[in-house]
């Protein structure tokens, strides 16, 4: 909310500066998001008359004009298109300065002179208006100071209130709050009932009372809708941000700003019968006063008359009822509108207005008669008119309760860890305008004001008396409570030691975002269906991505387009699977993705410019399993439709598979658009991270025997089935296999590969002999003969 | 060498030769004569030695200078990666929690709204639960606009005392200069019996200090949530390039509401808590001095190879 600070300083005028009166405020919870001078600098600028406008003999677009200070008259040259005969205008004299530095001296425009210069509201600071001359009132006293005139030295602040504090929605409740903080007293506008001089009046049939609990109407004939709205309350609207329209509306604006009480005006002559509160039926249409046609929900409050709906109940008039220019009879309305029937109303229907504002955050349900008042007060004296009895409605039952809150000094010295004293808090409490309906040692009960219905429960007084009493004075500690803390889950592999391990392989981590394409999700993972966000931000993030992949690959060619051409990224996050309809059984898991692209290792001057192939992907992928002692994984052949079905393989722990990688297969890679080959690899975080603790064997005293064979075996042979042959035929003392060679091409069969390998042992208790070296040997080759036909290499 | 070796000491050499005339000195002088000729030989065979070293050594300098290398080329191998800055922020604000005893929570973000909202006292009428804000999937299930309904899900199964951190992605239904529809977010929570105001301001001006490694100058200042009460905001004194300082808002943060606690099942009458939140981005790019936001998801090489 923005208001001036001279309008809340003629109700509450604590001895401090504007700079210190912000803080205050911001530090009670009132945030002060922008505090803006209501006009520039500016010193020797007066209200001036324009006494002739003259063309100017040798310019088109100037006119000399004879200006009046009052005492003088001055020849001013003007280049503004309105600067006419008869018009008050701000006048800047001969030796005036605008903003910091600029100077008014006298000058010569095309061989004329001219003594000063006329302003527009930009040159001004008042406004970034730079069209034409800002036209004064024709009350405007020619000659006195235009600072002065139009009480410029104010400054507008902007309040950003949190939603519980709709008692701060004007300038009463501001003053309120301000007066508290500095214990400073109120210096209220005085409402006086205005005499009553006619008995006209109109029915009103609240058929919502729970909507409504309160509807108050006055009739007042004869006002004049052309009047001119003063300046002090033009001034005051514009420095809130609200135009000036007609008095009428001008002065239910002005009575919302000052106490906080959103009011409406209908033309009398324009109402059918009675006034009719009741919610609308569904699909009824109502023109609003900006024009657009609203086809109504029956959730929705209507003030209607016998014949149709004429406005959203405490959001926008409509169209044809409001004030026009040939209103002469009004219907003034003020209510309350229960809270709870008009949140999330005005949105709903893509409206915000200030009334919607400040109802659906809560109105003071006791101010709907101090606001008739007032509002028919200024009418009275600005517009004129007759003024009939105001009528209410109203339902007791549906009014707001005031609270009765009790706070306990256990609590309130347990929460904030300082001691307030007890005529400190009842102090604190009272001035916050709360009722002290007993206070002892123990305990303050107290009833909330009807402004402060968001004072419910004890937490909400602690608050209170914090606030007040200034966060900045409770101390700050650290808690001491007993520590307890969770076992350090070892078998686990840290997360961090996880990134830790891909960064040192050169990966650079990525975060893509949750939601992608569905084109690219089914493109990725044809067999399921994403989850579809309901409102998404546009289609391109429409659903939830079942896979991370699709992601990283946009994320890979973002930097392929930027010549990036070695590319290692990895990233960890949530994959969505299943249906919202099942919330339960919806896959959420943790995976970790990678890929890798371009030269095994950076440029450089040694020859290294292999590219990255399958098995550096795996090797990445086997470091990361090899960081616990968990289980190592085995490989078979994956299906995956984003993958080389050559080239690529299903990652199983434990008979279960745990996740895939390989190449990005060719197809996809050209639709893409990939210049090289990328390897992609796509796991379950839980099953990466999860190991064994190791556990201490003993460490054989005996010496190591190595044998090495070159074995000629088929192509399709996986190298890994004869590993497993030798492992399950080599005799208790055998202790590993390693692969140095693996060779096709000349010199063997087209159909077979040659494989060397060796095979170590050690036993634990002895030295191995060659006899029982040899047996072991002869008993692997017999089996790998038997099992797939392998023989050694001749 | 090896030719004076034999010329004086070989087995037809000078010395050798001498020696072989021993036989024909009178044996008055024998032992004199025995005696200088092994001098001699001893003499020469120190000399030879040193001579041998001498060029041994000349040849190692001579191999030595010939093996030398260009020490300015890199070093082998492959060149470090790194972490995206949002997670290192996030580990760092992780650390300084882990440190004090909290644990690290996690949760689903595909939510109910009950986790999301109504548990955290957030009626259904609040603005926060509007389209705009909010990405749903249905009526009741949401995108989780906090990591909130993680401490909900906490409460739910656990008793006091609580400490818990929860990092993790969040999502809100707005895009453009400083907003993402996605971004991080560490809340936590401490829940036990006299919990104060007090304890909260402690722990989180350490923190800022701990994080920013100063003396953060803060305010802590009243402001609104639901789920908390009292609800307060952190500001912290920021110093831009310009040398003009001005408050900047880094932390949410409250005492929890008795409400919230009812609702997960802990007593609010033995046990009071406080609960905050942070957007990890806001702390990554005051760190790192990021000025766009949109950085962090754009996942530029050249923009996250700054962050080693």
């Amino acid at each position: 909310m923005k208001f001036s600070e001279n309008w809340l300083r003629e109700w509450v005028n604590p001895a401090i500066k504007t700079e210190e009166l912000v803080s205050q405020i911001t530090m009670a919870g009132l945030e002060v998001d922008e505090v803006c001078a209501v006009a520039e600098e500016f010193t020797g600028v007066v209200v001036g008359q324009i006494l002739s406008a003259e063309k100017h003999p040798n310019a088109d677009k100037l006119k000399v004009c004879q200006v009046s200070d009052g005492a003088e008259t001055f020849q001013v040259v003007c280049g503004a298109p309105n600067a006419r005969e008869g018009i008050k205008v701000p006048f800047a004299k001969v030796g005036a300065v605008l903003g910091p530095d600029f100077k008014i001296k006298k000058a010569k425009l095309r061989q004329v002179e001219s003594f000063g210069m006329l302003c527009a509201a930009s040159e001004l600071g008042l406004s970034d208006d730079s069209d034409g001359l800002l036209e004064l009132a024709e009350s405007a006293p020619v000659g006195s100071g235009f600072r002065e005139y139009l009480d410029l030295n104010d400054s507008i602040i902007d309040v950003d209130l949190t939603p519980n504090r709709s008692d701060c929605l004007s300038i009463h409740g501001l003053a309120r709050e301000v007066g508290v903080l500095n214990q400073t007293d109120l210096t209220p506008v005085n409402i006086v009932p205005v005499e009553v001089q006619i008995q006209d009046t109109f029915a009103v049939d609240v058929q919502a009372p729970q909507a409504c609990p309160r509807y108050l109407g006055r009739v007042i004939k004869g006002v004049n809708v052309k009047a001119e709205s003063p300046l002090w309350l033009t001034e005051k609207l514009r420095r809130s941000g609200v135009r000036s329209i007609d008095p009428i509306v001008d002065i239910t604006n002005y009575v919302m700003l000052e106490l906080g009480q959103p009011m409406h005006a209908f033309d009398l002559n324009q109402l059918s019968e009675s006034i009719i509160v009741r919610m609308a039926d569904e699909g009824e249409k109502l023109t609003l006063l900006d024009g657009q046609e609203i086809s109504l929900r029956a959730d929705t409050l209507v003030i209607a008359d016998k014949s149709k709906p004429l406005a959203m109940a405490g959001i926008m008039g409509g169209e044809g009822s409001g004030v026009s220019e040939e209103t002469q009879d009004i219907f003034l309305e003020s209510a309350f509108f229960a809270p709870i029937s008009l949140a999330g109303k005005a949105r709903s229907y893509g409206l915000h207005t200030d009334s919607s504002h400040r109802f659906e955050r809560g109105v003071d349900a006791q101010l709907q008669n101090k606001a008739i008042e007032r509002a028919t007060a200024l009418i009275v004296e600005i517009a004129g008119g007759q003024v009939a009895p105001v009528t209410e409605q109203v339902s007791q039952d549906n009014l707001p309760k005031a609270n009765e809150v009790t706070l306990r000094r256990t609590k309130l010295d347990q929460y904030l860890a300082v001691s307030i004293s007890k005529d400190q808090v009842t102090d604190i409490l009272t001035r916050l305008d709360l009722d002290m309906v007993e206070v002892t040692d123990v305990h303050w009960v107290t009833r909330a004001p009807s402004h402060r219905f968001d004072i419910a429960i004890e937490a909400d007084l602690i608050e209170e008396v914090a606030r007040i009493y200034g966060y900045e004075n409770i101390p700050a500690n650290m808690p001491t409570a007993a520590v307890n803390f969770t076992p350090a889950a070892e078998a686990q592999t840290s997360i961090q030691t996880m990134r830790a391990t891909l960064v040192a392989q050169g990966y650079q981590e990525a975060i893509t975002y949750s939601f992608i394409d569905k084109e690219s999700s089914l493109q990725f993972v044809p067999d399921v269906e994403p989850v579809p966000l309901e409102n998404p931000i546009s289609a391109e993030m429409g659903v939830m991505r079942p896979s991370l992949i699709p992601g990283l690959m946009k994320a890979y060619l973002h930097n392929q387009n930027r010549q990036q051409s070695r590319v290692r990224m990895f990233e960890t996050g949530r994959r969505f699977i299943g249906s919202v309809d099942a919330l339960d059984q919806l896959d959420q898991q943790e995976r970790l993705a990678g890929l890798i692209a371009g030269t095994r290792e950076p440029e450089a001057w040694y020859h290294n410019s292999d590219k990255v192939d399958f098995y550096d992907v795996k090797s990445h992928i086997e470091a990361l399993f090899a960081l616990n002692d968990g289980e190592m994984p085995t490989y078979e052949r994956a299906d995956v439709v984003y993958l080389h079905p050559g080239r690529s393989a299903k990652v199983i722990i434990a008979g279960e598979e745990v996740g895939v990688f390989g190449e990005l297969h060719p197809q996809f890679a050209k639709s893409l658009g990939c210049n090289q080959t990328v390897y992609l690899f796509d796991l379950n975080l839980e099953a990466v991270l999860t190991g064994k603790l190791p556990v201490y064997k003993v460490i054989s005293k005996f010496p190591e025997v190595r044998r090495d064979f070159a074995l000629l075996a088929d192509r399709e042979t996986p190298v890994a089935s004869l590993q497993k042959i030798i492992l399950d035929n080599a005799g208790e003392a055998f202790k590993d296999v390693s692969v140095f060679d693996v060779y096709q091409g000349q010199g063997i069969d087209d159909t077979k590969k040659s494989v060397a390998l060796g095979l170590t042992w050690q036993h634990p208790s002895h030295t191995l002999s060659d006899e029982e070296i040899n047996k072991s040997v002869e008993q692997v080759l017999a089996a790998l003969e038997e099992a797939l036909g392998v023989v050694v290499r001749g | 060498m090896d030719e004076i070796r034999v010329r004086y000491l070989g087995k037809k050499g000078e010395l050798t030769a001498l020696l072989k005339q021993l036989a024909n000195v009178s044996a008055e002088d024998r032992p004199k004569f025995g005696q200088l000729v092994n001098e001699a030989k001893g003499q020469v065979q120190v000399e030879i030695a040193k001579r041998k070293e001498i060029l041994a050594t000349q040849a190692l300098n001579a191999k030595l200078a010939t093996e030398t290398i260009d020490i300015t080329l890199s070093g082998k191998g492959q060149e470090v990666g790194g972490l995206h800055p949002v997670t290192r922020t996030q580990e760092r604000i992780e650390n300084f929690f882990r440190g004090i005893g909290f644990d690290v929570a996690a949760g689903p973000e595909i939510e109910d709204d009950y986790h999301n909202f109504e548990a955290l006292n957030i009626p259904e009428h609040h603005p926060a639960r509007a389209m705009q804000d909010t990405f749903y999937f249905n009526a009741n299930t949401v995108l989780r606009t906090h990591t909130s309904p993680v401490q909900v899900r906490t409460m739910e199964k656990t008793q006091p005392p609580i400490r818990i951190v929860c990092p993790g992605r969040v999502y809100r239904c707005d895009s453009d200069q400083t907003h993402t529809p996605m971004f991080h977010q560490v809340e936590g929570l401490l829940i036990d019996e006299n919990i104060s105001f007090a304890d909260l301001k402690g722990v989180l001006q350490q923190f800022l200090n701990v994080f920013f490694e100063d003396d953060v100058k803060t305010r802590f200042r009243p402001s609104y949530f639901p789920f908390t009460e009292p609800s307060i905001e952190v500001d912290i004194w920021r110093i831009n390039s310009k040398g003009e300082g001005s408050w900047l808002e880094v932390l949410g943060c409250g005492m929890v509401h008795p409400k919230v606690l009812e609702m997960s099942g802990i007593d609010s009458e033995k046990y009071t808590g406080f609960a905050f939140g942070m957007g990890v981005e806001r702390f990554a790019m005051l760190r790192y001095r990021v000025d766009d936001l949109r950085m962090f998801f754009e996942n530029d090489l050249r923009f996250l190879k700054q962050f080693k």
